[in-house]
């Protein structure tokens, strides 16, 4: 098998193409690939890279797709340009993917039969195991430094500069600084074998620009991790579970750099790692009862596990942050995939009457945003808010604004009668309406004396918080519950809207994750005729713009990730849209959502349904 | 119950604390419990017990779960914020509460089958957290409210009032404390309130969990001959260990007795507790020998009480986390919130 087959012309681009990593778990690959991601970044090119994991620690497959886009499309594309095959148990599947015209990287140091390449692929081979196996000794050297091999080969081939991959070793390694010399060591086997080798570079290269700006690169767990500490959180109490894990972890980074006293070392905050799901929201519940601003993150399972006490702390009106990074369900279901499949069950979560507010960032940025909000919003509201992430936006780094904070800005800690009101003989009374606005005044355990002492209790009670089973005391507390989800429409984020340039009878809706590929699919649809005006909706309840949105437009798709369109649902009961006009564009396989199926899905019916007239396309 | 409210106006001779308090004022609402429920013993030794120690009512946070015993925290302390949360899970709602704000007092009141059944789990993890609170079970060995089931601490061979056997092994919740590293473990007997309100005393200064396991006959469902847990049974067979006088540090210490009988433990606070010895041997410190003698006494049918064992210098969970000396419900923006100038500096690791 030559290196390399040149008898196949190679797809040409520059700053626009997908690189897709197959790895064995555990290997130690994933450094060396988000090496390679970063190095791109830091050359000015978006790079949008997406990490596809088993639920496993050592041996089965996964991926890392990496989507370079000058034009700044951070969504998931589909298919794979380049192919860097490291893993003989996907090797089919893996080649199976690649593009026509496509490239294959592999290691050559075994010989492979004909018949395991493809004809209209360019297929490049590189010997690591030999370069490994002929320059280290120690097996595990052998492994970790492989990876970075083929790293430095890919920079010779794709034009990456091997001075920025150098420079963020250096910034990896600080303070470690024995093994940056070896790591770039190792960068130049890789690049100089391919350089001595190989015709450099192929016909997909990455161009210094100045695209990126000043956005930086961070994963939505760790930014609403970050804004839950510029939120004024203090209590977490959690349990383990993907894809969640990380948010409760990078809070306790944080508030080890920024809530630690510099001097005693002692902690201006709190994390327990609980027993099990029910534990952590009751911890959250006491504390946020008690006055501090607590939150808990977890997934399905775990909220599954939480609906007796989201219905406490709903009826009984305590504020509560749950942030929510949802995975493929229902059970166990696709514990390392992504999907937007649990807006009914947090939506409606508990027995009884219940709805809550949920939150839908579309990336790290407002994951940061939600994530501080979100307190402010339970403290004024006196209730769960749900923060809805899912495993594509809380796990992945994703290119996003870079994060800014008005230092003017304060806690907004809601209705709470201090001891001063008190001692002046306000009128409190727990669940008593004062303002019409739904919401009552609380006091804090400990705060008077004599006053503001009460009760609370998960069964039906009257304004002054004295049990009641009186149908008259329940009926006057569940429609102030339901006034109280009506100011919630007004303080929760506004949807945004994107109009077509011109006037568009159809409109999609969509969330969440889907943002960046739905913003790519209007593109795509712009030019096949299709124009298209967008409502982002941020949140549950929905605010008034959302029904007129709806009425404005013949036709509205509702783009989500799960199988039975959840949102649309909420949408029919909420709003009292006829589901007729609501048509579903559902991708629920546990991989993102990307801009080619949503732009076909929407194409084919909107055109099937002779709905719009098809505008000139764009020349 | 009684169908009578309670009259607003005491007596003008009633004896009043050093907060000028009297006994009154730790009162809750009428309770509604049935006449001569072993409970309401239980709230009155805690009204007895807060009302002599002088605590303040609003720096006492009353948690349960739900069940008879769970209801009790509305006929106690009226002045204090109380939160009756759901079926096995006060613990955590506990251990939330203490994270928030270390400063109050919690006092945590379940029954045997909101801790030994539905909530065993939450109750082993506050033990093994010693998170601070007291935490008492009023363990009737039956389920009440729901109209008299067998609870997990119901004995084996214990009849219930229909005559059904029990066939499971009772869980033992001091011993199963013990092993869960609880700091502070007693069992007491609604019954005898001169061995229980000390008891409640010695566990509110405590400063850790402070576990009370205390049997208190159900007189609706499980005070029948052939009963384990009821009043006559407990009476003949409640074999008690030591009897504890609470004394605090303004208090002189008489020696009433033999040298040897009496162990004096020097409280975290400074306060102190008077142990009488009613068990020549047993020492409250050696947690390996207390489950040994539980074990050896309540295989002979015995029903051990009184204090069995406490660690006075115990790191509760705040002293564990290394948590700054005030609540953390108190802190403010300057002390929560990084600002703009860290943002910028965190962003700039982020390119």
């Amino acid at each position: 098998m030559p290196a390399r087959l040149d008898r196949v012309a190679g797809l040409e681009r520059v700053n626009d193409f997908v690189v897709k990593f197959a790895n064995v778990n555990g290997s130690g690959s994933a450094s060396a690939n988000r090496l390679f991601a970063r190095a791109i970044l830091r050359m000015g090119v978006p790079a949008t890279p997406r990490n596809i994991f088993p639920s496993n620690i050592q041996g089965l497959p996964t991926w890392y797709q990496v989507r370079v886009s000058e034009a700044g499309h951070l969504g998931c594309r589909g298919g794979a340009d380049l192919m860097v095959a490291m893993n003989p148990q996907t090797w089919d599947k893996d080649v199976a993917e690649i593009v026509p015209g496509g490239y294959l990287f592999y290691d050559s140091t075994k010989p492979l039969p004909a018949s395991k390449f493809r004809g209209d692929i360019v297929v490049i081979g590189v010997p690591l195991t030999a370069i490994c196996n002929s320059t280290y000794t120690d097996p595990r050297q052998r492994q970790l430094f492989k990876n970075i091999i083929y790293l430095g080969a890919l920079s010779a081939l794709l034009d990456i500069d091997a001075q920025v991959i150098e420079q963020l070793i250096g910034e990896q390694f600080q303070g470690k600084d024995k093994l940056i010399a070896p790591n770039v060591h190792a960068l130049h086997l890789g690049r100089d074998h391919a350089l001595a080798h190989l015709q450099c570079p192929i016909g997909l290269r990455v161009r210094r620009s100045d695209a990126v700006g000043d956005r930086v690169f961070i994963d939505g767990n760790s930014a609403a991790a970050l804004g839950s500490v510029y939120g004024g959180a203090t209590v977490a109490a959690w349990y383990p579970i993907t894809p969640s894990s990380s948010l409760a972890e990078a809070f306790e980074r944080y508030c080890r750099r920024y809530r630690t006293d510099k001097t005693t070392g002692e902690k201006r905050y709190a994390i327990i790692q609980a027993e099990d799901e029910l534990a952590s929201i009751g911890m959250v519940i006491g504390a946020a009862w008690n006055g501090a601003r607590a939150f808990t993150a977890t997934s399905g399972p775990g909220i599954s596990l939480m609906q007796e006490f989201i219905g406490l702390a709903y009826f009984a009106e305590i504020p509560a942050v749950i942030f929510d990074v949802q995975r493929g369900g229902p059970s166990t279901g696709m514990p390392t995939r992504t999907q937007q499949a649990d807006v009914l069950c947090c939506a409606y979560a508990s027995h009884g009457d219940t709805k809550h507010v949920l939150l839908f960032p579309q990336d790290p940025a407002e994951c940061f945003e939600f994530g501080a909000a979100a307190f402010d919003l339970a403290d004024r509201l006196q209730t769960p808010i749900f923060v809805m992430l899912d495993l594509d936006i809380g796990m992945n780094e994703r290119l996003c604004p870079a994060f800014a904070w008005d230092d003017s800005r304060r806690l907004d800690r809601g209705k709470v009668m201090t001891q001063e009101e008190l001692e002046q003989g306000a009128e409190f009374g727990r669940y008593l309406d004062v303002d019409a606005d739904g919401i009552p005044f609380r006091t804090y355990p400990g705060t008077h004396g004599a006053r503001g002492a009460f009760f609370t209790r998960g069964t039906s009670k009257d304004r002054f918080a004295r049990y009641s089973e009186e149908g008259a005391a329940y009926i006057d507390n569940m429609q102030r519950l339901l006034r109280k989800f009506e100011t919630a429409k007004l303080l929760a984020p506004r949807p945004v809207r994107t109009d077509a340039t011109g006037p568009a009878p159809i409109g999609a809706i969509y969330y969440g994750s889907t943002s960046p590929a739905m913003d790519e699919a209007v593109a795509l649809l712009a030019e096949r005729g299709v124009a298209l005006d967008l409502l982002r909706i941020r949140a549950f309840p929905f605010h008034p713009d959302v029904g007129a949105f709806v009425a404005e437009h013949e036709q509205i798709f509702v783009v989500e990730q799960n199988r039975d369109g959840q949102l649309r649902m909420l949408l029919t009961v909420e709003e009292e849209i006829d589901p007729k006009k609501l048509t579903r564009i559902l991708h629920y396989d546990g991989t993102p959502i990307t801009a080619r199926f949503i732009a076909e899905a929407i194409a084919e019916q909107a055109l099937a349904s002779n709905i719009v007239p098809l505008r000139k396309a764009v020349p | 119950m009684t169908y009578l409210p309670k009259p607003a106006i005491r007596h003008p001779a009633l004896p009043v604390n050093a907060l000028g308090l009297t006994r009154r004022d730790y009162e809750g609402s009428v309770s509604t419990l049935c006449a001569g429920c072993g409970h309401d013993s239980i709230s009155a030794a805690i009204v007895h017990a807060a009302f002599e120690l002088d605590l303040p009512p609003h720096r006492i946070a009353k948690l349960s779960g739900i069940g008879c015993s769970s209801k009790t925290p509305t006929y106690f302390l009226g002045k204090s914020h109380g939160f009756n949360s759901v079926h096995g899970r006060m613990p955590s709602v506990a251990t939330g509460a203490s994270l928030a704000n270390r400063d109050l007092i919690y006092l945590g009141v379940s029954g045997d089958g909101d801790t030994a059944s539905i909530g065993l789990g939450q109750f082993a993890h506050a033990m093994r957290r010693n998170v601070r609170m007291v935490y008492i079970v009023e363990n009737n060995g039956v389920y009440g409210l729901t109209k008299g089931q067998f609870s997990a601490t119901s004995d084996k061979g214990a009849k219930s009032k229909r005559g059904v056997t029990n066939n499971d092994e009772a869980i033992d919740l001091v011993g199963t404390a013990l092993g869960l590293g609880a700091s502070f473990v007693a069992r007491g007997f609604s019954g005898d309130k001169t061995q229980l309100v000390p008891l409640i005393k010695a566990a509110l200064q405590h400063r850790g969990a402070a576990f009370i396991d205390c049997v208190s006959p159900c007189v609706a469902f499980n005070n029948h001959p052939g009963s384990t847990k009821s009043f006559d049974f407990v009476r003949e067979h409640n074999e008690a260990v030591n009897h504890l006088d609470f004394i605090t540090p303004r208090t002189e210490i008489t020696a009433d007795y033999a040298p040897g009988a009496v162990e004096v433990v020097v409280q975290h606070d400074g306060s102190l507790l008077r142990l009488r010895k009613l068990a020549a041997d047993y020492d409250v410190h050696d947690r390996v020998a207390a489950m040994a003698w539980l074990q050896q006494r309540q295989s002979a049918g015995e029903i051990v009480t009184g204090l069995l064992y406490v660690e006075p210098e115990t790191v509760d969970l705040h002293g564990h986390l290394n948590t700054v000396g005030v609540p953390l419900n108190g802190l403010a923006e300057p002390e929560l919130c990084p600002g703009s100038e860290a943002l910028d500096r965190l962003n700039a690791g982020l390119r």
